[in-house]
């Protein structure tokens, strides 16, 4: 137990914290997109997993990561243009359209698996690039500017969301088909456009967060690799209010509990591993109940858009 | 910036409509209708729900295509495929239910959809600056950075307005304009739109109130049927023939029968609630209503009436105060109790607490009764019994639908509403809330409901008619009690005050204040 508070330990547990959060916040930031816009896609695990066997296949055959992360981003739009045919165009029920995003997304990676690959083999992933300069910082240099081009992404992902969804016009143009479709359609928006467009890049960015797992992290492919990480990134997007920064607190949070559970299993502490896997969703069950606020929830999320009934 | 410089020169005010026609399902929604503004004019358009006037201005607007006919904006023949097409060839409309959201501010609002003069950025302050602008040259006030959320009701169209003239509109379509604004408000409004004339806009007036078609329109329009029944100079025609064309039969003003009321019904004492954003709604509750006697309750919406209509039907808690219902305390009864003890309830969202959109007409008379012993057997609910009282309620309240097996949200507005005023009258309450009975009803089915309620009155019942509608309160009520956040600021007798003095109460200004006023003035001047 006493091992768990030395400098060390500390500095493995912040330095997974980091990594762990970037399929989170991938994925979270992606669904922000789409629930801004009124959609919610319920799909993101079924995307991150045929992305992530995506990138890690393309990945083994080539040798070359970034065509297995362009992979990923191919497979997330093309689920995310499935998704929006589904339920904007075709207007169904977005819960069982995600709900069916995610069985396909689950099957299709475990069947290519066994068939293109069969056995757990691995790739040389994304390795640490060291930032000059920040990285020999004592203590926080390592844990930050030692880490892979896509840890550094998901981070700069949060401020360039932010800064989309809050001071740009496409960003007004999300909020509006989210809150009052109506309205937006009687100004010459194109509310179908826009929601394709927010569900489209939540898909792709559930892509990089699937390539983020199989190419980054871990560096392998197995059935059901995300173990649900994409519905604890719906929740997220709950949890954080809509909001890039909110997303970011939560995506810390998750991973700094994960982070410390696997550190736990590592050091030996006395807890069943099985109750220490659980702690994340323990938490993210805790948390939503804490954080039932809907009073930022995009008014029109979940209601398709139909102008002939107004 | 530029954008935004060029987007204030109104553009042509000059449109017109040749033979359109559209069809829905079911229904000729528009045949062969012909219309047309030029520049400095108001061009009326009358007509019940259902006439086609909204089909026909979302022709216009670009939301609906015509199956036939042409739009021809400035000489040019137009095919607008989109709202989008309407705004850039100058068309702007301002809808009968607001078009904003809520969680913007309203520069964000009228700044929504344009492009910006920061490229991908939005430009808050130059459109805050503009908005200012505009507000100012047309007497439109607003707080640009505040949240559409935080305004009134009146302000919120004053930003509709804005968003229609910052986008260049030299037409504007106004759907109803009026309906929820005090008379004060409307008088403001009315300078708005004269200073809009004069300088080449033109305007296409929605509305039912035929007093102020007569008072600001130069021309008039009636459809009836999807079809123009009459048009000509607002000045050559009377409000009786307008009636007429809009209904097709003469209409009588509600005209309630001299009587004295019986003994005291109801009696609501100190009545406090909170208002669904925490604020106190309701700041005590004074009032008393008689056997056969209507009292109606005036108010800006926003000040309370709403929070008091559902204090009464038991869906809003009250934090303090006494009701009582002939001498019961109905202050912690349940809605079923409330029903039992014979209250009955109108509800202002008819769609919303009064019927359930996509169960079907029988079903929908039902939603009280399915516990009644009449229409049960044994466990289970008694369809034939039930169809037969549905069709016998139908009938009395001549709703008009195709059966009782189709959804009701088919049925309009009026026949909703009658059909919910039938089911609430068949279980012969003695005190009955009506809040906005006649909201968004046609003519012919708002006499209806007028009618009814005097028939009740006459046998004795109490009611309570909330309306934002002064012709209608002052043509029905006993005594009218004004609202103004969340207290009743005056009560006055049938007959015996002015539109003038009810908006004045409607504002926060007493009667004493008004006497006084009216007093010093005349002491001014010798």
């Amino acid at each position: 137990m006493k091992g768990l508070f030395s400098l060390n330990v500390l500095t493995g547990v912040l330095n997974s914290m980091i990594a762990l959060a970037t399929p989170f916040l991938y994925a979270a930031i992606g669904e922000t997109f789409a629930q801004t816009a009124g959609v919610v896609n319920l799909g993101v695990d079924g995307i991150m997993l045929l992305a992530a066997f995506g990138a890690f296949f393309v990945t083994l055959m080539t040798g070359n990561l970034w065509l297995g992360l362009l992979a990923a981003a191919a497979i997330g739009l093309a689920m995310g243009l499935i998704m929006a045919l589904i339920s904007v165009t075709l207007k169904a029920e977005q819960g069982v359209s995600g709900i069916g995003l995610y069985m396909f997304g689950l099957g299709m990676s475990s069947l290519l698996f066994k068939v293109l690959v069969g056995t757990v083999k691995t790739v040389q992933g994304f390795q640490p690039v060291s930032i000059p300069i920040l990285s020999t910082i004592p203590f926080i240099g390592p844990i930050l500017f030692n880490n892979s081009v896509l840890v550094y992404g998901a981070f700069l992902l949060v401020p360039l969301a932010w800064v989309v969804l809050e001071k740009t016009n496409l960003g007004l143009k999300f909020k509006a088909v989210g809150q009052n479709p109506a309205a937006a359609d009687s100004l010459g928006i194109n509310v179908v456009a826009i929601r394709y467009l927010a569900v489209c890049i939540g898909a792709i960015l559930a892509g990089i967060a699937g390539a983020s797992l199989s190419i980054s992290l871990l560096n392998l492919f197995q059935d059901d690799l995300t173990s649900g990480q994409g519905f604890i990134a719906v929740a997220l997007v709950y949890f954080g209010g809509w909001s890039p920064i909110g997303v970011l607190g939560g995506a810390l949070l998750f991973s700094a509990v994960n982070s410390i559970q696997l550190w736990m299993q590592v050091l030996g502490v006395n807890l069943p591993a099985s109750v220490a896997v659980m702690l994340p969703y323990i938490l993210t069950i805790v948390a939503l109940m804490m954080t039932a606020n809907r009073a930022r929830q995009p008014a029109a999320l979940n209601k398709p858009f139909d102008r002939s009934e107004n | 910036m530029t954008a935004a410089r060029e987007a204030v020169r109104p553009k042509t005010g000059r449109v017109e409509m040749r033979d359109i026609v559209k069809r829905f399902p079911g229904v000729l929604a528009n045949s062969g209708v012909c219309f047309d503004v030029v520049p400095g004019e108001v061009h009326a358009l009358l007509g019940e729900n259902g006439a086609g006037k909204s089909t026909l201005m979302r022709q216009l607007y670009g939301m609906y295509r015509p199956d036939s006919g042409q739009i021809i904006v400035d000489g040019t023949v137009r095919n607008f495929r989109s709202p989008a097409d309407a705004i850039a060839a100058g068309i702007g409309m301002i809808h009968q239910h607001f078009m904003l959201v809520p969680t913007m501010t309203v520069a964000q609002n009228v700044a929504l959809g344009l492009p910006s003069g920061r490229g991908p950025f939005t430009d808050t302050k130059g459109v805050s600056k503009e908005v200012t602008r505009l507000g100012n040259e047309y007497g439109l006030k607003v707080d640009p950075d505040a949240f559409v959320w935080q305004l009134s009701v009146g302000e919120q169209q004053r930003v509709e307005i804005i968003k229609a003239l910052y986008r260049g509109a030299g037409l504007v379509i106004l759907d109803e304009p009026t309906a929820v604004l005090t008379p004060q408000e409307v008088e403001d409004l009315f300078t708005t739109f004269r200073t809009m004339l004069t300088e080449g806009h033109s305007l296409i007036f929605i509305s039912h109130k035929l007093y102020e078609v007569k008072a600001i329109s130069d021309r008039v329009t009636v459809l009836r049927d999807g079809q123009v029944v009459g048009s000509g100079r607002t000045c050559d025609l009377s409000q009786q023939d307008l009636v007429h064309m809009m209904v097709g039969r003469e209409v009588k003003d509600p005209d309630p029968r001299p009587h004295t009321p019986g003994p005291e019904l109801v009696k609501m004492q100190g009545l406090k609630a909170m208002g669904d954003r925490g604020l106190e709604a309701l700041r005590g509750i004074d009032l008393s209503i008689r056997s056969g006697e209507i009292l109606g309750l005036a108010g800006v919406s926003g000040n309370g009436q709403k929070e008091l209509a559902e204090c009464l039907a038991g869906m809003r808690k009250l934090s303090s105060g006494k009701l009582l219902v002939e001498g019961h305390d109905m202050t912690n009864a349940t809605v079923n109790e409330r029903f039992d003890r014979g209250m009955a309830f109108i509800p202002e969202e008819r769609m919303r607490d009064g019927a359930i959109r996509e169960f079907t007409v029988g079903e929908n008379v039902f939603l009280h009764d399915h516990m009644s012993k009449r229409f049960r057997r044994w466990i289970f609910l008694s369809f034939d019994r039930m169809r037969e009282h549905a069709l016998s309620l139908v009938e009395l309240f001549s709703v008009k639908t195709p059966s009782l097996e189709v959804p009701i949200k088919n049925l309009s507005g009026g026949n909703i509403q009658k059909l919910i005023m039938a089911r609430e009258l068949s279980r012969d309450p003695f005190f009955l809330v009506a809040a906005q009975p006649t909201r968004g009803v046609d003519i012919g089915a708002s006499e209806y409901i007028h009618d009814s309620l005097l028939a009740q009155r006459e046998k004795g019942m109490a009611i309570l008619l909330i309306s934002e509608d002064l012709d209608e309160l002052r043509g029905l009520s006993d005594r009218i009690a004004v609202m103004y956040e969340g207290g009743i600021i005056g009560i006055v007798d049938r007959g015996s005050s002015t539109v003038e003095e009810l908006g004045f109460m409607m504002a926060g200004v007493t009667l004493e204040q008004m006497r006084k006023d009216g007093a010093s003035t005349g002491k001014a001047c010798p």
